[in-house]
């Protein structure tokens, strides 16, 4: 029997395997260079662009002229070439290629490290560099070594207010930053079933973080029944007796909401031992958490009240800001004083739409901390909805179990 | 292919966004990534990569999939980098763009000669030998041809 990964891949653990590639996609970051690459390739035709995508996500809209040229020639080359495209405003790519795109089974390459969050849905979902997806773009495919697989075995269910943001940052502090590089990762256990899809999408999506190349669920009838209201009829998967390199176990029931303290996103520290730390920015969204479910919750804890700190949504697609919309969450939102950001990554990568300043904390939905990326002297807290939505009605660090 | 250069020490752990910020990354002119180069790291860094080896701790490169942070080490001199585990996007990008990676677990003194093979897997720091794993037959020619853009190109 084989892990997941082993039956997609089609090979034992550490075998080098070449494999067409089922999806490809790049965004308005990365795509430029892959367009660079492919050029100087001077392949001619892409092999299938009715499987590659390009998405723009990162820098949306274009924040200057610079910004606005490359993004401009790669949405000339999306349309000139017949690539699936998306324009600033539909939302981030793994969202996205979440919104009933990527099927159980599938093997999928995107030129960004967060494409692991596919995983969810049971695909072989993995990041590449710009170089490497040149290459898939000319030729259909690329190569892999298959990777050894550590379990996850999730036990029981969360707890109010523990969510899979808490859980997520858990494995992550457990495994560390680089426990699982070169690894993939399954999440198994009766635990695994009682987390959504949007969860199910925070918990791969974070695999990356402790090195991972990949980070799968089995499909199963979640799955299937999310990818049915997109017109798919997919069929669970089926774990098997396999050979996982180790597993690591964890209690549900005993997750507590945490925060990962900066500048490592494998360090964290209970909520409520660090209640009180003043914050000048709340951020919401990105492919970690700015999903229906994570606006839902949001707006749940703040509705009728007014938030105490610069707090900026991002929803992750164009879908969830319209789902947001005609349910009355959005108004919520903006009642209580957040600011709305238009659906892409916002802030998360130091970009712009909430840069920090020298000396600023932000505690932050997203899932890196690292030493000035949101802005030169800033600092990044990581932690789950509620409790970014406890903090921001603090004004500083606070525990959600109190506003609940 | 031999690598050789005065070594450079670095601790465990250097992200993409160390290597390069995110404030850096639009533009197509490679030398403003060499410039800014561990910027956030030590500002003075960046002057003094020509023709070193980094020696990292482990995870090298973790983080993003921006290429960029291959691309700035190589179009700063950075001769290649040995750490006793990498990213493994960064891994694969570097192959990709010529810049030489070793897995390797040794000691390092800042301006020791490094003298490194990696399809071999043997490097030599000061007096000091290493026997590591060997790129993969794959990598190797990757690497050998310059990076993946001049591979694909030599094997049409």
């Amino acid at each position: 029997m084989s892990t997941l990964s082993e039956q997609i891949l089609g090979a034992p653990a550490g075998d080098y395997v070449d494999c067409p590639v089922d999806r490809s996609y790049v965004h308005d970051g990365t795509g430029v260079l892959t367009l660079e690459a492919w050029r100087a390739m001077q392949a001619g035709v892409l092999a299938r662009p009715d499987r590659c995508y390009v998405l723009f996500d990162h820098i949306v809209p274009a924040n200057n002229s610079v910004t606005a040229g490359l993004q401009q020639d790669l949405r000339m080359f999306a349309r000139e070439h017949g690539l699936n495209f998306t324009d600033v405003g539909e939302g981030i790519c793994h969202q996205l290629m979440g919104e009933g795109i990527a099927l159980p089974g599938e093997i999928i390459v995107g030129a960004d490290s967060h494409t692991c969050t596919l995983g969810a849905f049971g695909a072989f979902a993995t990041g590449v560099g710009a170089t490497d997806m040149a290459a898939i773009w000319a030729e259909g495919g690329t190569w892999f070594r298959v990777p050894e697989t550590i379990a996850i075995r999730l036990h029981g269910a969360l707890a109010l207010p523990a969510e899979a943001k808490d859980l997520a940052l858990t494995y992550v502090a457990r495994l560390t930053m680089d426990g699982a590089t070169y690894r993939a990762l399954e999440f198994v256990g009766d635990g695994a079933a009682t987390l959504s899809i949007d969860s199910r999408m925070t918990l791969s999506n974070l695999a990356v973080e402790t090195g991972a190349k990949a980070g799968l669920f089995y499909a199963d009838g979640a799955t299937c029944r999310y990818l049915e209201g997109y017109g798919h009829h997919a069929r669970p998967q089926q774990p098997g007796e396999c050979c996982y390199e180790r597993e690591l176990h964890i209690d549900m029931s005993a997750v507590v909401p945490v925060v990962a303290v900066p500048p490592r996103v494998d360090t964290i520290r209970p909520v409520e031992e660090m209640e009180g730390l003043p914050l000048d920015q709340v951020f919401v969204g990105t492919c970690t958490n700015g999903r229906y479910e994570d606006l839902q919750r949001f707006s749940a804890m703040v509705k009728g009240k007014r938030v105490k700190v610069r707090t900026l949504i991002a929803p992750a697609s164009r879908n969830v800001l319209a789902r947001a919309t005609g349910s009355g969450v959005l108004s919520d939102l903006v009642r209580s004083g957040c600011t709305i950001l238009p659906p892409g990554c916002g802030p998360c990568l130091g970009a712009h739409q909430g840069v920090l300043g020298e000396g600023e904390v932000c505690l932050s939905t997203a899932n890196r901390n690292f030493r000035n990326r949101m802005g030169v002297g800033g600092e990044i807290y990581l932690g789950s909805v509620s409790t970014a939505a406890a903090s921001a009605l603090a004004g500083a660090l606070a525990s959600p179990g109190a506003v609940r | 292919m031999i690598i050789e250069g005065h070594a450079l020490c670095l601790g465990p752990d250097i992200d993409t966004d160390v290597i390069i910020a995110g404030r850096y990354l639009r533009t197509r002119d490679r030398s403003e990534w060499a410039r800014h180069a561990f910027e956030d790291l030590d500002p003075t860094l960046s002057s003094r990569l020509e023709g070193t080896v980094i020696l990292a701790g482990k995870n090298f490169g973790c983080g993003s999939s921006r290429e960029q942070a291959a691309i700035a080490l190589k179009e700063a001199g950075v001769r290649g980098v040995i750490a006793p585990s990498f990213a493994r996007i960064f891994y694969r990008n570097a192959i990709n763009v010529g810049l030489p990676v070793i897995e390797c677990e040794c000691t390092c003194t800042d301006g020791e000669m490094v003298r490194a093979d990696p399809a071999a897997g043997k490097v030599a720091i000061g007096d000091r030998s290493y026997l590591t794993r060997p790129l993969s037959p794959r990598m190797r020619e990757i690497l050998s041809a310059g990076g993946l853009v001049s591979y694909w190109r030599g094997r049409r």
